[in-house]
């Protein structure tokens, strides 16, 4: 469970401080998919770095299951970010190392060499075959697929996204949202996800904060669309949408 | 020509001595570069303000240092640095001495290229070792070098370029070397043929340096250009 209460993040701008998060207060269930929606400067990146402590909040404590991440020590703050994965919107793969060694890398930093598990992420995401591949030979959806495949490698409980399909065409969007719903179903992982494409968050979400400026304007429960709004090609997308 | 041919062969032990003792001045100080420069430019990055981990002091301390060691004329410092260099190596004088100087100016010169190289590395990478839990030696190790590999490898081939031509100055304490060798017989007895030969040899081995560089720098490599 991931608790924020009464969560303040001001950044100092040159003398004066600009206020990214005003007072919020949210609960997230374990194996929930919650989606955090917003327009761009909005502040819902800040929220989900509050998360595994890459921000300090200014005031206000983000406890995940009832530790707030702030009163560790260095060592113990690393451990415990090991236990909540985060995707990217620019997904940042290493660009030097292979498609498996990227994948390997979290598991690397706990000393751990289990090829198995490498292999089983990749085959999770279906880019067993590309494994030693370099990111640069991938398109993005594949790149994307590679990233969630490095975050779910070491299995952690709670999975950070950050505009995961923002930088993807519409298409290797659902194709990615199918992944993370099958990583929720298939792991248990709490997700957390935050776009600005209000449609993504519909189709996956069972419910949703929304931010203004800085504040939480709403906490939804997401109704999901109709079944058949789920496309597996682009082309019947691009029919159905247009026609 | 069978004249410069043949005082070529009548110089040929010397000039094969002045080859070596340049080689040893440049492995001293391309050692020195990597042992000592690498880790300051490291440092140097990790410690600046807004970096990912701010030492306000440690890195005015780093910087202060770097700047004075390149700022000082070099044939200045090498003199001023004969008290240091004899209480380091015994003597103030030879290649082994005269490898001090060089080294100090190779590890400053390194320090703040792998600084700049390192800076140009994505600041998402450092964010994704950050979201991994990496500690300070992982976020170096297993982010920040290999993904900074092919600039740390060009511009070490840069600081050893500008080593043979600072090198060319160790005459002056006896440290020998391809650039001494040209100034005694080409500058100083009127010998032109042999200095030209000798700054023949010298363009070559920085053709020959500068293009092992730039090939391996692309060899190693993977990301998209």
């Amino acid at each position: 469970m991931i608790e924020l209460r009464n969560v303040t993040k001001s950044f100092p701008q040159g003398r004066s401080t600009v206020t990214a998060l005003t007072d919020i207060t949210l609960t997230i269930e374990d194996h929930e998919m919650f989606g955090i929606v917003g327009e761009s400067g909005s502040g819902k990146s800040t929220l989900l770095r509050l998360i595994n402590h890459l921000e300090a909040p200014t005031s206000g404590t983000v406890l995940v299951d009832g530790e707030n991440l702030g009163t560790l020590a260095p060592r113990a703050l690393r451990e415990r970010r090991r236990d909540i994965g985060m995707v990217f919107q620019q997904f940042n793969l290493l660009g030097n190392s292979t498609v498996f060694d990227n994948v390997a890398r979290p598991l690397r930093l706990q000393r751990r060499r289990e090829r198995d598990t490498v292999m089983q992420m990749l085959e999770f995401v279906k880019m067993a075959d590309h494994h030693r591949k370099h990111p640069s030979q991938l398109s993005g959806g594949e790149k994307q697929r590679v990233a969630i495949a490095r975050a779910l490698s070491t299995q952690p409980r709670i999975l950070l996204c950050d505009e995961p399909t923002s930088a993807l065409d519409s298409g290797t969007t659902e194709e990615v949202m199918a992944i993370l719903r099958d990583v929720r179903d298939r792991f248990g992982t709490t997700i957390i996800l935050v776009s600005h494409e209000l449609d993504v968050i519909k189709s996956s979400c069972d419910r949703a904060a929304v931010l203004e400026r800085g504040r939480l304007a709403a906490l939804t429960e997401v109704t999901p669309p109709p079944a058949q709004e789920r496309f597996d090609s682009y082309a019947e997308r691009a029919r159905e949408f247009l026609g | 020509m069978s004249d410069l041919l043949a005082r070529l062969t009548e110089y040929r032990g010397e000039i094969v001595l002045s080859i070596l003792e340049t080689g040893i001045m440049m492995v001293n100080s391309m050692v020195a570069a990597v042992l000592v420069g690498l880790p300051i430019g490291t440092l140097l990055y990790l410690a600046r303000p807004g970096g990912p981990y701010p030492r306000p002091w440690l890195h005015r301390a780093l910087n202060t240092y770097v700047n004075v060691v390149r700022s000082v004329p070099f044939l200045l410092f090498v003199v001023a640095l004969i008290p240091f260099t004899r209480a380091l190596v015994g003597t103030s004088f030879g290649t082994t001495a005269a490898s001090v100087p060089l080294a100090f100016v190779a590890a400053a010169l390194y320090a703040r290229f792998s600084e700049q190289t390192l800076l140009d590395v994505p600041e998402q990478t450092v964010e994704l070792a950050r979201s991994l839990g990496a500690g300070p030696l992982q976020l170096i190790g297993l982010f920040l070098f290999p993904e900074a590999r092919s600039g740390l490898v060009l511009s070490l081939t840069t600081v050893t370029i500008s080593m043979v031509s600072y090198s060319t100055i160790m005459g002056v304490v006896g440290g020998g070397g391809v650039g001494d060798f040209a100034i005694r017989y080409g500058y100083q007895t009127y010998e032109y043929d042999l200095m030209y030969t000798t700054i023949l040899i010298m363009v070559v081995s920085v053709m020959v340096i500068q293009g092992a560089g730039t090939l391996l720098a692309r060899i190693i490599d993977k990301r998209a250009r």
